[in-house]
């Protein structure tokens, strides 16, 4: 193994700081993280993050798949947002087809997208409440995503890496019943929030954990590419949802929620009131969504024809096989589509040569750039509030590792 | 099409009579850059446009073409919501000057880019290999990567 030269290592000037390993098999590491500690006593000189444990090169095998199949392979970037890691990689493709999508299958496509959002900072608010030293929340969150999860598992078939939406629509249309889930599940959010909030509001060990550590200013946050609700914490109302409006999110109204602290206590809070916001746009979306209808373009080279199509029409026949076998071909250029995920700004750029696969795929993942900010919030700080740091950047290996 | 800052590629071509080209693009302004011009471009972009935010650094491998590398910069305007993207070409063994200390958050994408293109950049306080072991052979997001096939040594 080649010599690792960094100055963590260098010991030759003799002090009285130590280096120490935290992870990468740490449970508040959130996945595979290893961070190197300098300490001085409990005082943290320099942290370091080390990552690539989670590597897998999901940029080499996309560039190998045709643009459908790439689509499994977004959702296991952010495992726990799949639904934006989709959302931001069909928009990207669909530019490049120019193809027009109905607008029953946008909303359709935001409701998920919001939906996403909500487990995924149920996620978040459980774990990171954990790593604080309260334990009972996150038995209430893990419940509770799992009703979100039944309606994503409901709409796809499967729970965790659904690739619901596909390139011109979704993959099927909503199932029956499927309004009275969503309906039951918003009747129910504000009583399960009510309940969270008895946990954490006031709490003064949480409150203690969060207020001025971790603090990142708006200057160090900027020239760090920090997004998403790390970049609204520090005051800066940078959302796309609401600036570059995609898949029809102007036709809904909802508020960005910002602070100007800058610290934990203020990404925590910007998270929580997200939420709301969120639900607000769930809504809103299910009001506008009719139970059944067009779910995907009726482009025939694009997007695979119904399957009862298949068997009375030969030329639904050939089209079906010829998507399942070859693909579709993509005009040559290059695009990028962001679209704001939980953590911040999700994005692909690709390169397209004319082919069905393509050139260049690359992801622009929100918690890669995001855990950068880590060594700033922690330099200076006690050695415990390195994982009060880790728990509010809100990272997410599969998509720093990529 | 992002046309959040319209008048950005004007001011450019006022401002630097040469070293740069516009592109199109059907999603935002897009300029090339010559190598040796990319550090006052990118100076200018980030004092004076106020393009703080460094969204991406991204490297293409064309590889039949001379120079083979392209290098793109996703640059962002967080108060004008405007989008920038700058391609510069890059030969194999050529150094690229790092953007670290004009956006510090290129620090880990650049080093993403040596470490699967082995593109070299000049000035980056710690350019290592991110994702893969020290010691690793090869740059495997590079095309001539071999993709299947046992190793014989």
């Amino acid at each position: 193994m080649a010599e690792e030269k960094t100055e963590l290592l260098d010991t030759s000037v003799p002090d009285e700081t130590m280096i120490i390993n935290m992870g990468p098999q740490h449970p508040s590491t959130h996945g595979v993280l290893r961070v190197r500690l300098k300490l001085d006593g409990e005082r943290v000189v320099r942290a370091e993050p080390v990552i690539g444990y989670l590597h897998t090169g999901f940029e080499k095998t996309a560039e190998n798949l045709t643009y459908q199949q790439c689509n499994t392979v977004t959702d296991r970037l952010d495992y726990l947002a799949p639904m934006t890691n989709n959302l931001a990689y069909v928009l990207a493709v669909e530019k490049l087809l120019k193809v027009e999508v109905p607008k029953r299958a946008q909303y359709i496509r935001v409701l998920f997208a919001e939906l996403t959002r909500v487990a995924s900072h149920l996620v978040w608010l459980g774990t990171h409440v954990m790593d604080l030293g309260a334990m009972s929340l996150f038995f209430y969150t893990m419940r509770e995503r799992e009703v979100i999860l039944d309606l994503i598992e409901a709409a796809s078939g499967v729970r965790m890496n659904p690739s619901y939406f596909r390139i011109g629509g979704l993959a099927y249309d909503l199932p029956d019943g499927f309004h009275e889930k969503v309906i039951a599940f918003i009747n129910d959010f504000p009583r399960w929030m009510k309940a969270y909030r008895h946990l954490f509001d006031g709490n003064p060990l949480i409150n203690e954990r969060l207020h001025g550590i971790a603090f990142l200013t708006q200057e160090d946050a900027l020239a760090l590419s920090v997004v998403g609700p790390n970049l609204r914490a520090t005051g800066l109302p940078v959302d796309l949802r609401k600036v570059e409006p995609y898949s029809s999110y102007e036709d809904f109204d909802f508020d960005v929620p910002t602070r100007t602290e800058g610290d934990a206590y203020a990404r925590f809070w910007v998270r929580i009131d997200e939420m709301y916001e969120s639900m607000k746009i769930i809504e809103q979306a299910i009001g506008k969504i009719e139970p059944k209808g067009e779910y995907t373009t009726s482009d025939r080279k694009i997007s695979l024809p119904p399957r009862d199509e298949i068997y009375g029409n030969m030329e639904a026949l050939i089209h079906q096989f010829k998507l399942v076998t070859q693909g579709f071909q993509v005009p040559p250029g290059e695009v990028y589509q962001g679209v704001e995920g939980p953590r911040g700004e999700m994005g692909f750029y690709i390169v397209s040569d004319g082919s069905s696969k393509p050139y260049r795929w690359r992801a622009r993942t929100p918690s890669f750039y995001n855990l950068q900010s880590m060594p700033v919030m922690c330099k200076g700080g006690l050695v415990a509030d390195v994982i009060t740091a880790i728990g509010s950047i809100d990272i997410m290996l599969g998509d720093v590792d990529k | 099409m992002n046309q959040n800052d319209p008048e950005i590629l004007e001011r450019l071509s006022t401002k630097f009579a040469e070293g740069f080209t516009k592109v199109d693009s059907i999603d935002q302004p897009t300029i090339a850059a010559s190598k040796d011009a990319m550090m006052t471009l990118m100076k200018y972009l980030r004092y004076e446009e106020n393009y703080r935010l460094c969204l991406d650094v991204l490297a293409v491998d064309y590889l039949p073409d001379r120079p083979r590398f392209e290098l793109v910069y996703h640059l962002y305007n967080p108060w004008k919501y405007a989008r920038l993207r700058i391609k510069i070409r890059v030969g194999i063994n050529e150094k690229v000057p790092s953007v670290t200390g004009l956006w510090p958050g290129a620090n880990w994408p650049e080093r993403e880019a040596y470490d699967l293109f082995g593109i070299e950049f000049e000035g980056h306080p710690d350019l290592r290999r991110l994702y893969l072991p020290d010691d690793w052979e090869g740059h495997p997001l590079r095309k001539d990567y071999p993709l299947t096939g046992t190793r014989v040594d």
